[in-house]
């Protein structure tokens, strides 16, 4: 498999992160969801990462390209669902999740982007 | 020679093991070691048999290898003897006074059966006395196990007891933290506040830092590490309960909880709260 599916969601997108990243996977990613942006005029982006039982340093960087580059399409991104653990290792780590967008879960996801669209 | 020695002892037990364990009981009584009220004659008693029968058991074996398979029945006894009466509440040396006292009754016996030899008497004497000191240091090691395995527990306990997370509202919860944070304390209320952020889907983290005595640039980070994890997983959080002088002294030392909402009291982070989630509180009658 070397792409990840992408569904929509009404103006939203949703993608479901559920394997190890590799470069490739995530150049790939990367790449068909600023054209769905594009193409489907989405209002936001939603990454769920409720599947993924370790992040790295890789995966915080491409979630931040991923949410630099579609605010530059005028859609925001929010990463949903990061489990207890990988929050605690994140921090530890010393990762920073500047500029992404955090949220619970789906429902909440969705609640805030319905919000950056209404205040915009 | 060594063979007749603990072939003597045998023979003494299994001739007189009731009037042992009896005169036993009165010399534990005696010395004041022997605790009536945590622990009752009845099962003083079972308990000393029992111990007996392990010993004769173990003089078959003869004196030279206490690690020998005959021994180990005395060893697991008394480990387990000493571990319970350090959690049943009985001193130290009330715990080894337990075996030593063993030794008065005993020596009654060979003081009769050698009564004609002194010399023989004597390196008896010595021989089982070397023996019971070892059984006392092993109780007294065991006893220490014990107490190290209720004060462990007693540690558990605080931790768990001292991480409550509670849910004052739909979507809030509040972090009461008391006592000084350590890098195992925060991991254990990191862990509990984003569980609890889980199970109850809150946005909004209040973590009260009013019981925490000092704040210092390594407390600080703990704090920070907190927050960020909390907001990684979509909530927001708020700290509250910074004292003046902590306040102050986290300025002298450089400290700041730069990007979090800081709050005086617990109220005032409640109403932030509140406004975060679009939430007013009313006085239903202005006049009053």
């Amino acid at each position: 498999m070397d792409r990840i599916p992408i569904l929509k969601f009404g103006d939203l997108l949703l993608v479901s992160i559920q394997v190890d990243m590799h470069d490739r996977l995530a150049m790939n990613l990367l790449d068909d969801l600023t054209h769905r942006v594009v193409d489907d005029r989405a209002g936001g982006v939603l990454i769920d990462i409720s599947s993924l039982e370790t992040v790295d340093s890789f995966i915080g960087r491409m979630l931040g390209n991923i949410a630099s580059t579609t605010r530059a399409l005028g859609a925001e991104t929010v990463v949903v669902g990061m489990r207890p653990a990988v929050a605690i290792t994140v921090v530890e780590l010393g990762l920073t999740f500047e500029g992404i967008n955090t949220a619970l879960n789906v429902d909440k996801g969705v609640e805030m982007l319905r919000s950056f669209n209404s205040g915009a | 020679m060594a063979e007749d020695n603990s072939r003597r002892v045998l023979e003494i037990i299994s001739n007189n093991k009731d009037a042992i364990v009896a005169e036993w009981f009165e010399e534990q009584k005696a010395s004041g070691a022997l605790r009536l009220d945590l622990i009752s004659e009845g099962e003083f008693k079972s308990q000393s048999e029992e111990f007996i029968e392990l010993f004769a058991e173990g003089c078959r074996s003869g004196f030279e290898d206490l690690n020998s398979d005959r021994w180990q029945g005395v060893w697991r006894f008394l480990e387990q003897v000493s571990r319970s009466r350090a959690q049943q509440g009985f001193t130290p040396a009330e715990t080894s006074t337990y075996i030593f006292s063993l030794k008065q009754p005993l020596f009654a016996y060979l003081k009769q059966d050698l009564s004609g030899d002194p010399g023989s008497l004597l390196e008896q004497v010595w021989i089982v006395d070397k023996l019971f000191d070892k059984l006392g240091l092993y109780t007294y090691e065991q006893y220490q196990k014990g107490r190290e395995e209720v004060i462990y527990r007693q540690q558990q306990d605080m931790l768990e007891l001292s991480t409550p997370v509670v849910k004052v509202w739909e979507g809030i919860l509040v972090v009461p933290l008391i006592g000084t944070l350590d890098s195992e304390r925060t991991q254990k209320v990191m862990e509990s506040l984003l569980q609890k952020i889980v199970d109850t889907g809150s946005d909004t983290a209040i973590v009260d830092i009013t019981g925490v005595p000092t704040v210092d640039t390594l407390v600080a980070q703990y704090l920070l590490k907190m927050v960020s994890a909390a907001s990684l997983m979509g909530a927001h959080c708020v700290i509250c309960g910074v004292r003046p002088q902590i306040a102050q002294t986290m300025v002298q030392l450089g400290v700041a909880f730069e990007g979090i909402t800081t709050k005086a009291s617990l109220a005032d982070a409640l109403e932030s709260a509140f406004k975060h989630l679009g939430l007013v509180v009313v006085n239903r009658e202005p006049g009053a």
